[in-house]
């Protein structure tokens, strides 16, 4: 037997409430994950505009999932702890208590790979923005294209709320053209000059958008010409740090992003504790509640533990019980097929038989 | 004859009692209500003091919470009372305060009607408060290089990204201020020299706006700069272009915002008020039916209980007699005591 412990009456009556009690913790816990999942799916979806995948949404799906099934999977360990001290109605639970742990059990794992894949995932969030965010630079100046028309806005109203300014940092808009040829003037020389000095004939400047202004600045944003130190008083490009957000959009919504998962990170393993807990203790509940009906005097003393017998021990009749299920669902079908060539079947066997038994003999003589 | 008389025997005494004990907890949940009401306006109005001036008056907010921790515990003692109600002996001790309990109680609900219409009142000074401290903040915007106003500045930009506004009426007002700090000014160019020798203050003026009040949602880049000129910009009209800055003043954004916040608080207050009149009304009737007992040794006999012991002017003119009685006593205490002096 693992760990087993003694219990009393008294003490089965005190495991039983306090197991009640924690299973009605266990199902707010399950309420809490499923609202943390809605929220980090909704502060997902508001900025899918500047996504390109939706890889990283596996981690709110499985944190709903996992707090819809936790409540349910605690409100049945409720229900049962109201049965365990009525030993007319607590046999009905026995099967279910099986597949009960194995829920559990699965739960936690679930919620461990939440942890992990929140972890792993960063990589590809990362990717995701990176395409996301050039595609939303690239059509800000579409604002007349049916599709694309608020870019122009999204990007804006994301750079003044997160505080940065294009992918990396702000030369990303240098390279785009992000003024739309609406409001070009082609007769002028300078932007004739500018169009003809790269090879798509676009329209690039060293300016950026307004909304790459840093409000912190001591000085009015300096938003064009900005590699030029000539074009304004007082400034060198190389020192100035201040004007613009120094910061890429990428860096910031990834971080944004991680500090949400992270900081979530000890509520989910605190309800990981809180759920393994209902399950060691449910598991001696059951266990002492049944030695103790098998006993003479049910208000007597008995026997709690979490194993029968030892881990290994254990492992190898589970093995051992799947195999014969497996093997009893494979030889089924075979039998069936073959019984009208049952006969047939049987007769090579009996040959085969014959023959392997007498050559033995002579050997031996 | 008294006002609203209601017969009652020991089971409609004991669930009145227990009914108004059930509101006077809602009642502390009001209060407590009201309490946090008054310090969220406090901290808002304290987030925005440097654009009103710091010259803000917190008249409300205090009022608001000072309002709430005194509903808090006359209502917990009123619960209190109520609970003791259905003892005998218990009532016994709160029986003679309950009669001023219950006058501080109508005083204190009045109290809170006059807060509710303050709420919605306060706009008023609110608006000059926010005019004045606007024009300052303005005024003040290009001072980011001294101590005391070099947040104005960061203050002002995120103000009008954050309520969507520029300038005081409008945009404008950027127009008739030097909101570009001197050490950014080349004196030495032509365009700077004659832009400061064309006004009597040798202001550097400009048509145009900070950052901060460009739409995002304008179709094109932001145009901050020469703004009432439109040959400076490939197919700009500035009488029709209406997306590029913001149209609205921060005076009227953060007037709105705050009357909307005021408006909201009034609305609560007065349902305050209705549920505080509604356990006053309660508890004078749980202390008249327990008063008017038909046999006062026999706490199961039958009672009435009313809203007012006689009519209204009846009441009324019991209290006018009443003042002048103590005012007449008062002066005859005098007369004598005038008299034993000068005998």
């Amino acid at each position: 037997m693992l760990l087993k412990m003694k219990f009393t009456q008294q003490r089965r009556v005190r495991l039983a409430q306090g197991l009640w009690l924690m299973s009605w913790l266990a199902v707010m816990c399950g309420a809490f994950i499923f609202c943390l999942g809605v929220y980090l799916k909704t502060e997902l979806l508001r900025r899918a505009e500047v996504m390109d995948n939706t890889e990283i949404h596996v981690v709110p799906n499985i944190l709903m999932m996992v707090g819809l099934a936790s409540i349910g999977t605690n409100w049945v360990a409720t229900r049962v702890c109201q049965d365990s001290l009525d030993a007319s109605r607590f046999p009905r639970w026995k099967v279910l208590l099986l597949v009960w742990f194995a829920v559990a059990a699965l739960l936690c794992c679930l919620l461990i790979s939440v942890v992990v894949l929140s972890y792993a995932l960063q990589g590809r969030l990362e990717e995701s923005l990176k395409v996301g965010l050039r595609n939303g630079i690239r059509f800000y100046k579409d604002t007349d294209v049916p599709g694309r028309c608020f870019q122009k806005e999204t990007i804006d109203h994301l750079q003044m709320e997160f505080r940065c300014c294009g992918n990396n940092n702000f030369k990303d808009w240098f390279e785009v053209q992000w003024v739309s040829t609406r409001y070009l003037d082609f007769t002028s020389k300078d932007v004739k000059d500018r169009i003809r000095s790269n090879v798509d004939g676009r329209y690039l400047l060293d300016g950026v958008p307004f909304s790459c202004c840093n409000p912190a600045s001591p000085r009015p944003c300096l938003q064009y010409h900005l590699t030029d130190n000539n074009a304004h008083y007082n400034y060198d490009y190389q020192s100035e740090e201040l004007n613009l957000y120094s910061r890429g959009c990428r860096q910031a919504l990834t971080d944004y992003y991680m500090e949400l998962m992270n900081s979530t990170g000890p509520g989910v393993l605190s309800v990981i504790l809180i759920q393994m807990s209902v399950l060691v203790s449910l598991r001696y509940l059951q266990t002492a509640v049944e030695a103790a009906t098998a006993l003479e005097n049910p208000e007597g003393e008995s026997e709690g533990y979490l194993l029968e017998k030892g881990v290994k021990e254990t492992f190898q009749d589970v093995k051992a019980k799947v195999l014969d299920i497996v093997k009893f669902a494979q030889v089924d079908p075979s039998a069936t097929e073959e019984s009208p060539g049952a006969a047939d079947a049987v007769k090579p066997a009996d040959n085969t038989t014959e023959k392997a038994v007498s050559p033995t003999p002579s050997p031996a003589s | 004859m008294a006002l609203l008389p209601v017969k009652f025997d020991l089971k409609k005494r004991v669930k009145l009692a227990q009914t108004v004990w059930f509101m006077y907890w809602f009642a502390v949940l009001a209060g407590v209500l009201v309490l946090s009401m008054g310090l969220f306006f406090k901290i808002e109005l304290r987030k925005r003091s440097e654009l009103m001036d710091n010259n803000e008056s917190h008249f409300l907010p205090n009022l608001l919470i000072f309002m709430g921790l005194v509903a808090c515990s006359i209502n917990a003692f009123g619960g209190k009372v109520c609970y003791d109600s259905l003892d005998p002996e218990k009532f016994a001790k709160w029986k003679a305060i309950l009669k001023t309990y219950l006058v501080f109680c109508v005083g204190f609900n009045a109290l809170l009607l006059v807060t509710a219409l303050l709420c919605f009142l306060m706009r008023i000074p609110m608006q000059f408060t926010l005019a004045e401290g606007l024009r300052n903040g303005m005024k003040y915007y290009k001072d980011t290089d001294t101590p005391g106003r070099c947040y104005m500045k960061r203050t002002l930009d995120l103000m009008q990204i954050e309520f969507r506004c520029c300038g005081n009426d409008n945009y404008r007002d950027w127009f008739e201020i030097q909101w570009v700090s001197n050490r950014y000014l080349d004196f030495s160019a032509k365009e700077v020299r004659d832009r400061i020798s064309s006004n009597v203050d040798g202001q550097y003026l400009m048509d145009g706006v900070p950052f901060s009040c460009c739409n995002p949602s304008s179709p094109r880049p932001c145009i901050q700069a020469q703004m009432t000129n439109n040959s400076a910009h490939y197919s700009y009209d500035h009488y029709t272009e209406d997306l590029n800055v913001w149209k609205r003043g921060c005076r009227d954004a953060l007037l709105s915002y705050y009357g909307g916040m005021m408006n909201t608080i009034g609305a609560l207050v007065i349902l305050v008020t209705m549920l505080e009149v509604g356990v006053t009304v309660g508890m004078q009737y749980v202390h008249s039916s327990l008063s008017s007992l038909a046999n006062p040794e026999d706490p199961e006999s039958e009672s009435e209980g009313w809203l007012l012991e006689k009519t209204v002017k009846e009441t009324f003119t019991d209290i006018m007699d009443k003042m002048k009685a103590m005012g007449k006593g008062s002066k005859v205490e005098e007369g004598e005591a005038a008299v034993a002096t000068v005998s």
